[in-house]
């Protein structure tokens, strides 16, 4: 089943809320492991997300997920600017015609090709790819995504900023597959509430 | 801090206005944007460059005619966003696409890819060329690999050249990528940079302290000593880029000595001096000279070394074509 328009939405609105409450948090777990604005980055890209889907002439999901793309890629910055664009980017591509595990799945890959990573770097895909397979089981649940954000805690990072902190990595959970637990239980909130 | 600025947030946009007034016959800001284009974008394959901004003159002063066709300037230290480096990429283009000269960090390289992505949706046939010429380290801070430092300014000279003479994209792109391979840079500092957000120095050096192999953004280098003469740092630097290099005596090699900002050009003869000397044990021919603040890092002391192995006289013959910039000199 695809996704409509309102739905699309209201996912996002939940994850801008998500972000928001939880700006200092993802600030404070990228202090640990980056550069520490992990929060306010995104924090900031969530707000024009939010003014950029609240247009009623959006009629697609497609839309309002390009909407969101943009919004992201110019008003996140660093890394997971250009990773959260092209992930939504590409969703947008097919959210029209494909259901939830294909479109989340089509941002998963844009994520891998941008960043060159794969599962176990501790990056973003750590939380894209256990949901993906879950989503194909429909086994998805809140606590699944706590879990999946736990589950990043005692890798090593090998791709983004804190590769660099090499074994010192190890014991922190990653910043951005937080933020993007906040994404999936904003999904699971939203999307096919009305069924 | 001690510094010469307004509100510490608006310190890249007030620059771009003061240097877009300063260079108004050569240079001009696109509206809403931190772009600064060319007036002169000729019938060529576009150049874009740019990256954080504290390391002026790059890029923005290498714009004109002969060099780049753009640069896009982000935050103090940080990459421009995908939005942006798409502005100077339409500026740009004139249907023969546009080559992306990109420093390696994580931050510029997934932003300016993204950017690639969109011009690409846009039908803006765009390759990407970049520049890891910093030998000083492998993976730090803001770089998976080796950074992108003052050897940058030879890419943007040479293949601003090439593009002036109607170089394809696709030749560019080979030329580009071949020409990275031969520019190797070290650097030495002195002090550390002060981000006007930040406030306080990016690192702290004991005041007869220096560090070799600092990055453009503070990033640690490979060793810490106490202050060394000239001629020693020269010796310490050669020592390591010729670890990267065979230096072959009928080989041609250029030579740039770029200062990080505020250590004066008097020291930075000095040093060239003394990397005169150290070269020439190894008979190798120096064909090529450059020196000033070219690549900075805000008000960090001390300089790089950049050398360069030429392919041919053709590429030493780029570097001394005339250009129409701001800054080249």
């Amino acid at each position: 089943m695809t996704l409509t328009t309102d739905e699309t939405r209201q996912w996002l609105l939940e994850f801008s809320k998500r972000i928001q409450e939880q700006k200092q948090y993802l600030s404070d777990l990228d202090q640990a492991i980056g550069d520490g604005d992990h929060g306010s980055n995104m924090a900031r890209g969530v707000t024009a997300v939010e003014d950029m889907i609240k247009d009623d002439s959006l009629t697609k999901p497609s839309e309002v997920m390009k909407k969101a793309a943009m919004a992201m890629i110019s008003k996140v910055g660093g890394a997971s600017g250009p990773l959260y664009g092209s992930a939504f980017l590409d969703m947008s591509k097919i959210i029209d015609e494909e259901s939830l595990p294909e479109v989340v799945e089509a941002g998963l890959n844009a994520i891998k090709k941008r960043g060159k990573a794969e599962l176990e770097d501790k990056t973003m895909v750590d939380m894209w790819g256990p949901v993906v397979e879950a989503l194909k089981t429909d086994t998805l649940t809140q606590a699944f995504i706590e879990e999946t954000m736990e589950a990043t805690k005692p890798l090593k990072a090998k791709k983004g900023r804190a590769s660099y902190l090499n074994e010192r990595s190890i014991g922190h959970l990653d910043p951005g597959a937080v933020s993007s637990g906040y994404l999936f239980i904003a999904m699971i909130e939203e999307v096919g509430k009305n069924d | 801090m001690k510094k010469i600025i307004n509100d510490s947030s608006r310190v890249v946009d007030e620059m771009i206005e003061g240097f877009c007034f300063a260079h108004q016959e050569l240079v001009k800001k696109i509206d809403d944007y931190r772009v600064i284009v060319s007036r002169d974008i000729e019938n060529q394959v576009g150049l874009v460059s740019g990256g954080g901004s504290g390391h002026e003159p790059a890029h923005a002063g290498f714009v004109g005619e002969g060099m780049l066709s753009a640069a896009v300037c982000g935050e103090v230290f940080s990459s421009p966003t995908p939005d942006q480096v798409l502005e100077g990429i339409k500026a740009s283009d004139n249907g023969q696409g546009v080559l992306l000269v990109v420093k390696n960090y994580t931050g510029d390289v997934l932003n300016f890819d993204m950017a690639k992505e969109l011009a690409e949706m846009e039908d803006i046939a765009v390759e990407t060329v970049l520049v890891d010429d910093d030998i000083a380290v492998e993976d730090s801070t803001y770089t998976a690999g080796k950074r992108g430092v003052a050897g940058t300014i030879f890419v943007h000279k040479i293949l601003g050249a090439y593009a002036r003479q109607g170089k394809t994209l696709k030749e560019l792109k080979e030329l580009g990528d071949d020409l990275v391979g031969r520019i190797k840079t070290i650097g030495v500092a002195l002090t550390a940079a002060t981000v006007p957000e930040v406030g306080k120095p990016g690192f702290n050096l004991k005041a007869d302290e220096l560090e070799y192999g600092v990055g453009i953004h503070g990033e640690p280098g490979y060793l810490r000593e106490t202050l060394k003469t000239s001629k020693d740092i020269a010796k310490e630097l050669v020592e390591k880029l010729s670890q990267s290099f065979t230096f072959k005596e009928d080989g041609q090699y250029g030579v740039l000595v770029n200062g990080l900002g505020a250590t004066p050009l008097m020291e930075q003869y000095v040093f060239l001096n003394d990397v005169k000397k150290e070269l020439a044990e190894s008979n190798m021919q120096i064909a090529y000279t450059k020196v000033g603040n070219y690549m900075t890092s805000l008000d960090m002391a001390g300089l790089s070394l950049t050398i360069i192995e030429f392919s041919g006289t053709t590429e030493i013959a780029a570097l001394n074509e005339e250009v129409t910039t701001p800054s080249w000199g």
